[in-house]
């Protein structure tokens, strides 16, 4: 009796941890984690892949950045708006269902003040209910590329808000922490089982996704663990111990490559990387000299001129990176191959025009540097000091973690700093609005065109396409002569994956499970 | 022995047990020489390298990832090559020497002042504030000395706003491995003490009345130093190690001024893809450092250990 008991235990917890062995668990790392499960909180590119995998926007892209209807099943252009068919019988992970109120409440919430999304959310001027399944999202005037604007504003449940007292964003510049920071209650493909954040993420397939069988993906769990050190990753890689790692270090491509079952992705990335200069404060914060040399336009100039791109290609990235002189990607609307053109190398130039400006001797100023976000930032940073070091600008280097340094931008802070920018929307309006534009959130260069901010707003509202793109065209002209950044390159992604995964690679550096197939 | 000819001033030195012992032993000769070597070489750095790798200047980012001069590809006047940065490997190894020996010798000056004087103290005072420095010293005894390091680390790392943590990071790594070793020379400085304290010599300094800080630094501590010395040598070697360790673990020296140990963590980023010298000559230029400090401690031990003799 007693032994019968026992086999019967230990047979209940075979079949409890049996289930465990038979699922497909993908197990993936990359260099840092989502900054909070707030899906509005933060606009940055692996909050926003993190966030994507549990909740879910009306619109999306698919691997190759194409849009799909995704919660809305379809849209209608209108001079006024557009209106969106909303997906029936969808639910949310904790059983709500998802209908046009939801939607109201979660443009609501994405164009608050505390909220990341506002310049893609204020496109849409209200949002109106025409029954429980369509809305009308009103906007100033007509706008063609509202569709493309929609893609990261993921979708909440206005219940659940409510109930946990986060219906306004988390206000991540204040560390605020809110119920929404650590939980998600989303409609995507997977649930979040547990967070602690730069440890591990676990998610769980959610069996009620209303696209459950539409698509080839069979990922049942995701275990998902930053790992800081590139070298560790690439050993936890090479180990088995992950399967998948986004941002292998490119100098360790070849050994990934040459490894027993495993392979590299590499596509041309939609993501620039750049120096900002502040041209907008009076005194520099960390300058030894009075006043504020980057006002002038000789400086930028010779900013732009004393860094060899071409080096930095070859010697930092291994090749794997296009020079540039524009601040957004061939693929989004606006690039050309005469803006994208390098501003070249001269150091004897850029010297003589230091001189010119006023300082024959240099000056010093602080480089604000990510070192977990971008590939091998801190290592162009590096670069960078060292040439500038050469035309006498005597540059001291703080490289910190991404989630020091985002602030310091957004709060004014950094005379001098590198960014990178992605362009989900594909179109420029969105490097205008957020980079270029006087009020744009992300702009610390305090650069000011009345035109450039003209057509920013101008291009919201034309529709037709050809005037748009001469304007598109007109601005980047002006920003090309004005120089208020100092373009470096486009990056290449490369993603290392086993041979037992099979991952469509993204130009825009998300990783979509719904795609990814164990086999 | 010839006591009716005076000695010359060479023979006076050599005739100590000493001098004596260390003539007598090739190993400690050989440690010495290296040790002198490598300490001049790296304390002369700025005169000797033919580099200045903290010098933006200098650094030519074209030339990174060169190998050694007598392999392929490498160029002779970088003759260790270069590391990603297109920094002389050479000269990065004396300036991070030089950065590792100072902490070192900082962080065991600190550490044994802290230790002989709370160790005199001890044994002289007795009693309630022996028992408890005492206790104190063995607790931390127990402790792992690198966890301990690395928690006095974050503190002081914590504690300083974000801007002055690379400035005042060594400081912050002396203190760290400073703090570890005292008890080391409390407990060696406290037995010496107590075995001095009952001589004679102090019974008489104390009955002509002579305050008690005065017979403690007069006649008792010159009477302790003798085994404090051989464990200050020993010491160096180890708070080498601990600053290398800190600093490999990203605790403890910055990479834009890098000691021994962020040399070795800088470059085993590159061991996967095949620039092992990056990594290779530092951690050489480490290991050859602390061995032969930790010889030359060793043959000091026996040497003034009347015991072994």
């Amino acid at each position: 009796m007693h032994f019968k008991k026992l086999l019967a235990v230990s047979f209940a917890a075979l079949t409890a941890a049996s289930p465990a062995l038979a699922e497909n668990v993908l197990r993936w790392t990359s260099q840092g984690d989502a900054l909070t499960m707030d899906p509005h909180s933060q606009n940055e590119g692996p909050t926003i892949a993190m966030n994507g995998q549990i909740y879910e926007s009306l619109v999306t892209r698919d691997a190759d950045l194409k849009l799909q209807p995704e919660l809305a099943e379809s849209w209608q252009a209108g001079a006024d708006g557009w209106t969106f068919t909303l997906r029936k019988g969808v639910k949310f992970h904790d059983g709500a269902d998802f209908t046009a109120e939801d939607v109201v409440f979660s443009f609501e919430r994405a164009k608050h003040e505390a909220s990341d999304y506002k310049e893609q959310a204020k496109n849409v001027v209200s949002v109106e209910v025409i029954d429980d399944y369509t809305v009308k999202l009103v906007t100033d005037g007509p706008n063609p590329i509202l569709p493309n604007q929609l893609t990261s504003i993921y979708m909440m449940d206005k219940g659940w808000s409510e109930a946990n007292n986060v219906t306004t964003p988390q206000d991540f510049k204040a560390k605020e922490e809110t119920y929404a920071v650590r939980n998600a209650n989303g409609t995507g493909p997977f649930s979040l089982v547990s967070r602690a954040p730069d440890e591990l993420t676990v998610l769980a397939r959610n069996a009620a996704w209303w696209g459950e069988g539409q698509f080839p993906g069979n990922i049942d769990r995701i275990e998902y663990r930053p790992i800081t050190n590139a070298a560790t990753r690439v050993a936890a890689l090479l180990s088995g111990e992950v399967d998948f790692v986004l941002d292998p270090p490119l100098q360790d491509l070849k050994r990934i490559e040459g490894a027993d079952g495993l392979g590299v992705k590499t596509v041309a990335q939609i993501r620039s990387i750049f120096f900002g200069m502040d041209q907008g404060v009076d005194k520099l914060r960390s300058s030894d000299v009075d006043g504020n040399p980057f006002k002038d336009a000789r400086v930028r100039e010779a900013f732009n001129l004393a860094i060899d791109k071409a080096a930095i290609q070859r010697v930092v990235m291994e090749g794997l990176s296009f020079p540039t002189g524009m601040i957004t990607p061939p693929g989004v609307l606006g690039n050309t191959p005469e803006l994208d053109a390098s501003y070249g190398f001269d150091a004897a130039k850029a010297k003589a025009l230091l001189a010119e400006a006023g300082y024959p001797n240099g000056f010093s100023v602080q480089l604000d540097c990510p070192n977990n976000r971008y590939n091998n930032d801190e290592k162009i940073c590096q670069a960078a000091v060292a040439m500038l070091a050469k035309i006498g600008v005597n540059v001291k280097l703080d490289a910190i973690p991404k989630a020091q340094h985002f602030p310091k931008i957004q709060k004014r802070e950094s005379d001098f700093y590198m960014l990178g920018w992605g362009v989900p929307t594909l179109d420029s309006h969105y490097v205008f609005s957020y980079l270029l534009a006087s009020n744009g959130s992300w702009n610390a260069t305090g650069y000011a065109n009345p035109r450039v901010d003209e057509i920013t707003q101008a291009i919201t509202t034309e529709i037709d396409i050809e005037k748009r793109t001469a304007m598109i065209d007109e601005a980047w002209q002006l920003v090309k002569a004005e120089m208020p950044y100092v373009p470096i390159h486009h990056q290449v992604l490369a993603w290392g994956i086993s041979n037992k995964v099979d991952i469509p690679i993204s130009a825009d550096d998300a990783f979509r499970p719904r795609f990814a197939v164990m086999k | 022995m010839q006591p009716n000819r005076p000695m010359t001033r060479w023979q006076r030195f050599t005739d100590n047990d000493i001098v004596w012992s260390f003539l007598h032993s090739p190993g400690a000769m050989v440690a010495a020489v290296v040790t002198v070597v490598i300490i001049l070489a790296c304390t002369m750095a700025p005169l000797i390298a033919p580099f200045d790798p903290f010098d933006p200047a200098q650094i030519s980012l074209w030339d990174g990832k060169l190998p050694p001069a007598w392999l392929e590809g490498g160029q002779p006047q970088y003759l260790l090559g270069t590391d990603n940065q297109g920094r002389d490997m050479l000269s990065t190894i004396l300036y991070g020497g030089r950065l590792s020996i100072m902490v070192g010798l900082a962080a065991v000056c600190l550490g044994m002042v802290l230790g002989v004087t709370l160790g005199l103290v001890s044994g002289y005072v007795g009693g309630v504030t022996d028992a408890v420095i005492m206790r104190i010293a063995d607790v931390q005894l127990t402790i792992p000395g690198i966890l301990l390091a690395i928690l006095i680390n974050g503190i002081g790392r914590a504690v300083l706003p974000l801007e002055l943590r690379e400035e005042f990071a060594i400081y912050v790594v002396i203190i760290a491995i400073g703090l570890t070793d005292w008890p080391q020379f409390a407990r060696v400085t406290r037995g010496a003490t107590l075995v001095e304290a009952n001589k004679e010599y102090v019974q008489a300094a104390r009955i002509i009345g002579l305050p008690g800080w005065l017979i403690l630094l007069r006649h008792i501590l010159p009477n302790t130093l003798r085994p404090v010395l051989v464990i200050a040598t020993i010491g160096l070697a180890l708070a080498i190690i601990a600053e290398a360790t800190l600093s490999f673990l990203g605790q403890g020296i910055p990479p834009t001024t890098p000691s021994l140990g962020t040399l070795i963590r800088v470059g085993n980023e590159y061991l996967f893809s095949g620039l092992w010298w990056i990594t290779f000559f530092p951690a050489i230029a480490l290991v050859v450092l602390v061995f032969a400090v930790n010889l030359l401690g060793d043959w000091m031990r026996d040497a003034l250990n009347p015991k072994l003799r």
